[in-house]
């Protein structure tokens, strides 16, 4: 039987093939826990539980929170606004302070690419799962549209996905590069060239494109991505209007795809930037299922953290 | 310490103690009203598939077959070990005053036992559950017994009991390791 044997989920590219199945696996099974009546286990019984949010979520925050107290944990929010952050308080000082609280796990989203490794350093004894660091990973939210993937297709190796928009601000897209690459499909690229990072092909075994329609042509799977205005200026995209024109997804552009193909977005969308109403309303659109499959997700993430990691 | 193997049911023998149990399902609940089997995750669910084919024979009626994976509910959950897989849960209606009969390959301690039961309790409140087991070897470290044994076979708590089954989940024996 195959195990799971690390402390903390950082990013996709330190977990290999085989822990990301069996992340996938549990929350298959734990899926069933959502559709109960009663929908909660006793599992994780007595965990702490901090959810460190340094930037806002509503999504991925909630379902986090959901998830643990589903597993029977207890879960405490902390957001900027009410933290010591902006007392001036450092990252440093701010983990040091909450591990006298005794967490188990600590879920965190930081503006910083890379702060993680940096607090999984000073709590060896805690948890620490990312729920997005700045412009480096976004895990939990690459698992999941692995899952939703593969509930569609049944599979994951020999797909065509395209991601599209901005790939050089977006950490759900380097995730799903890592954990998809991996798991067999084929990933191509296509973005404005102000928002695709140079040597983009090396962010994995991907394909860039020059623009969408070639990225789209034969795809199952279309993943367009947020456009971040909190994280770029104003000089990357003309205006909204010109990107739609050429990066939006629209009902023309998408036959392109193969027929049926998924459409795809991490939220929270820009309705008529990166995808027109139709397409986001439409029946090859998967965007409420990816948010269903994040509770059941999160879930198997925090379950197999607390397992501990014996090398 | 020399290992041995002896084989304590064959495929008749655990054939004959499934059949017996499915008379005594039927016979204790008067038909088949109401019941459904539900077999723990793995062995209890392959035995639970095979005491509703005999029941079908018997009977010439369906029972509703469910599993259940107790790994969310086990009580010796700690930080030590890593984590397996969780499977799947599968409980196709509401238990809610079904008289569910528990199937399970090897009663031991009875801990897993509690867990099915916690587990069960969380899909509506059944009117009540019993319990079927092929193997029943004894050392309870709980208050449980089971209503339906097919075999009660005394062991030491160095040896170890196990239900060996074929590719398509058919129990082919049991065996007593030591």
């Amino acid at each position: 039987m195959p195990e799971f044997k690390h402390k903390d989920i950082i990013a996709l590219r330190d977990l290999t093939r085989g822990d990301m199945e069996l992340l996938l696996k549990t929350a298959e099974s734990m899926r069933e826990i959502n559709s109960r009546e009663i929908k909660k286990v006793p599992t994780l019984r007595g965990k702490t539980i901090i959810n460190l949010f340094y930037e806002s979520s509503t999504r991925t925050r909630t379902s986090f929170e959901i998830a643990g107290k589903r597993l029977s944990a207890d879960t405490v929010n902390i957001t900027p606004s009410s933290s010591s952050a902006t007392k001036g308080e450092t990252l440093a000082d701010t983990a040091l302070n909450l591990l006298a609280m005794k967490p188990d796990i600590i879920v965190m989203r930081h503006s910083v690419s890379g702060s993680h490794y940096f607090l999984s350093k000073k709590l060896p004894n805690c948890s620490i799962i990312n729920a997005g660091d700045g412009t480096h990973e976004h895990p939990s939210q690459g698992l999941l549209d692995m899952l939703t993937i593969r509930d569609h297709f049944g599979r994951l190796d020999s797909l065509k996905v395209a991601i599209i928009g901005d790939i050089t601000h977006s950490r759900v897209a380097r995730s799903n590069i890592q954990g998809l690459t991996k798991m067999g499909s084929e990933v191509f690229l296509a973005g404005p060239p102000t928002m695709m990072p140079p040597g983009a092909a090396k962010l994995g075994n991907v394909t860039v494109c020059k623009n969408i329609k070639e990225a789209i042509a034969d795809a199952d799977v279309v993943m367009m991505l947020r456009i971040q205005q909190e994280r770029q200026g104003k000089t990357l995209m003309p205006n909204a209007r010109e990107y739609s024109r050429y990066f939006g997804l629209n009902p023309e552009n998408l036959k392109l795809a193969r027929p049926g193909a998924m459409v795809m977005h991490p939220g929270p969308i820009n309705r008529g930037v990166e995808m027109s109403s139709y397409v986001v309303d439409g029946a090859q659109s998967h965007i409420l299922r990816q948010v269903e499959n994040g509770v059941a997700v999160r879930m198997s993430m925090l379950y197999h953290v607390c397992g501990g990691e014996i090398e | 310490m020399t290992y041995s193997k002896t084989v304590i049911l064959d495929e008749a023998g655990i054939k004959r103690a499934l059949t017996r149990i499915s008379h005594e399902i039927l016979e204790r609940n008067k038909g088949l009203e109401n019941i459904v089997l539900i077999g723990i995750r793995s062995g209890g669910a392959y035995l639970a598939a095979e005491l509703a084919k005999l029941i079908e024979i018997i009977e010439g009626e369906n029972a509703p077959c469910g599993t259940v994976d107790i790994t969310l509910y086990r009580d010796d959950y700690s930080g030590a070990m890593p984590h397996q897989a969780v499977g799947k849960t599968e409980i196709p209606l509401s238990l809610e005053g079904k008289k569910v009969v528990l199937v399970d390959d090897v009663l031991f301690t009875g801990r897993t036992i509690r867990a099915a039961m916690d587990a069960l309790m969380d899909h509506g409140r059944p009117e009540c559950i019993q319990l079927a087991v092929l193997i029943d070897r004894g050392h309870r470290e709980l208050p449980i017994r089971a209503d339906f044994v097919g075999r009660n076979v005394p062991t030491s708590l160095k040896e170890n009991v196990e239900v060996v089954f074929d590719s398509s989940h058919h129990p082919q024996e049991v065996i007593l390791e030591k």
